[in-house]
């Protein structure tokens, strides 16, 4: 399963570790992550499920294209890392 | 004596006990912004919103005086775009949460959030669940609003009148002034009176795209709200239906802050600025207004603020004075705090080092 690995940051507000968890796309894998830390949701997206203006999803080296939709696929072996974007301040 | 406070600030939520006697010491979320703070008059809970720049807006609220916080959801708007903007954008998104009020005595649990952009949400739990105030947000004149100081409107001011839980007034930049007299079921645009320069002629006037920095309603005489507007400093005595405009007012009728004594509505404190975008004490000297006759006429107090060329500015939620009338806290953009006594004639610097302040309140008995 792919692995979810979040930004050292977020320690600092709430409890991120990394977890492993299905999903073809990053919506999928990080719905799986948000069901099991539902606080952790609204760090990430907003209300509408969009990635946070200044947050940045990684598919292993690659920035995701659709920050809107979440579609990018994942593949089972692929990591995805959450980053606050230095755009945030 | 009432002199303990909390202060709100870029940099995390802060108590200075004793009228400062001791140093300001951290409530938490050092480092974070702390857009609103609330202690709730009915059971001493603290509650404070932080705006996370990487992480949106958040909601943590205390039980024991803020030795430890629990996190809350924070007011949102439900996914996905059941309510979508008006403005023909994407679906809304809670970006700010820039004022928390208390409901009624009758109303336990009843919380009011204001938001960026121009929502309210209420709660009936103690923040545990918020709903979005459809009745507002469907307002159609909603279309017509738009950011002041921010890229979308906001709700910063939530006055509920203390003979009537159920009654509202709310400010939002720039959208007017609107009233409910049914607990937000219903709402109906006030501000008759408001005039906004910044318009074309036609629509000087127009109540729908005022921008009133901030409301102050006074305790015992819930009909008086006094309005800190973009363009000048006005009176309502009819609970926000109609403004009158306040003149001669020196050094300046621009600020963004405003203070109401308690029990007099004539009395109310102001924060002096240079219009427009300029926003620094007139002359380079920093110095607050009182009126005590109703806006007739207005004393400039200074004794105890800065001598020297200061540009201090205080925002909309951090100016307060106290339940008895007497003491007013004050805090600046510079990250200076003071204590205004013998209403506001005598102040003394409580801190000069802290960061950016956003609020000040003073702690409940």
């Amino acid at each position: 399963m792919p692995r979810v690995t979040f930004t050292a940051n977020l320690q600092r507000h709430l409890d991120a570790p990394s977890l492993e968890v299905g999903g073809a796309r990053v919506g999928e894998v990080l719905a799986g992550v948000f069901a099991q830390k539902p606080l952790l949701r609204s760090y990430i997206v907003d209300d509408q499920g969009r990635l946070r203006r200044h947050v940045n999803v990684f598919v292993n080296a690659t920035m995701i294209a659709d920050r809107d939709g979440l579609s990018d696929a994942v593949r089972p072996d692929d990591e995805v890392f959450v980053f606050q974007a230095l755009s945030g301040g | 004596m009432a002199e303990d406070l909390f202060v709100a600030t870029r940099k995390g939520l802060f108590a200075v006990d004793g009228a400062g006697a001791q140093a300001p010491r951290s409530l938490g979320f050092l480092g974070d912004p702390v857009s609103a703070f609330l202690q709730d008059p009915r059971d001493g809970c603290l509650y404070a919103a932080l705006n996370l720049g990487h992480f949106g807006a958040k909601l943590h609220r205390s039980e024991d005086g803020g030795a430890s916080w629990s996190e809350l959801p924070a007011p949102a708007f439900a996914p996905p775009g059941v309510a979508p903007d008006g403005k023909g954008g994407k679906a809304p998104s809670v970006s700010l949460i820039w004022t928390l009020a208390a409901g009624g005595a009758d109303q336990p649990g009843r919380l009011w959030a204001g938001t960026l952009p121009g929502a309210l949400f209420r709660s009936d739990d103690r923040g545990e669940t918020w709903q979005l105030v459809d009745a507002l947000w469907n307002q159609p004149s909603r279309s017509e609003w738009f950011g002041g100081g921010y890229d979308d409107p906001g709700i910063h001011s939530i006055c509920v009148d203390p003979r009537d839980s159920r009654r509202l007034v709310i400010g939002i930049s720039c959208g007017g002034v609107w009233r409910s007299e049914d607990d937000g079921e219903t709402w109906t645009l006030g501000g008759k009176g408001l005039a906004a320069a910044y318009m074309p002629p036609d629509r000087v006037d127009d109540p729908t795209i005022q921008d009133p920095h901030r409301l102050a309603v006074c305790a015992a005489a819930p009909d008086t709200v006094w309005c800190q507007h973009h363009c000048g400093i006005f009176r309502s005595d009819d609970g926000g239906r109609t403004f009158v405009q306040i003149h001669d007012v020196n050094p300046s009728a621009f600020g963004f802050a405003v203070a109401v004594h308690p029990a007099d509505p004539k009395t109310a404190w102001f924060v002096p600025a240079v219009k427009d975008e300029c926003r620094v004490p007139v002359d380079g000297r920093f110095v607050v207004t009182r009126t005590r006759d109703g806006g007739a006429s207005f004393e400039i107090l200074s004794r105890g603020l800065p001598e020297e060329t200061a540009y201090d500015l205080v925002y909309r939620h951090a100016l307060e004075v106290d339940g008895a009338g007497e003491t007013l806290a004050m805090g600046s953009t510079t990250g200076a705090l003071w204590l205004g006594r013998d209403g506001g004639a005598d102040w003394r610097l409580l801190s000069s080092h802290l960061p950016p302040i956003s609020q000040v309140a003073f702690r409940a008995a």
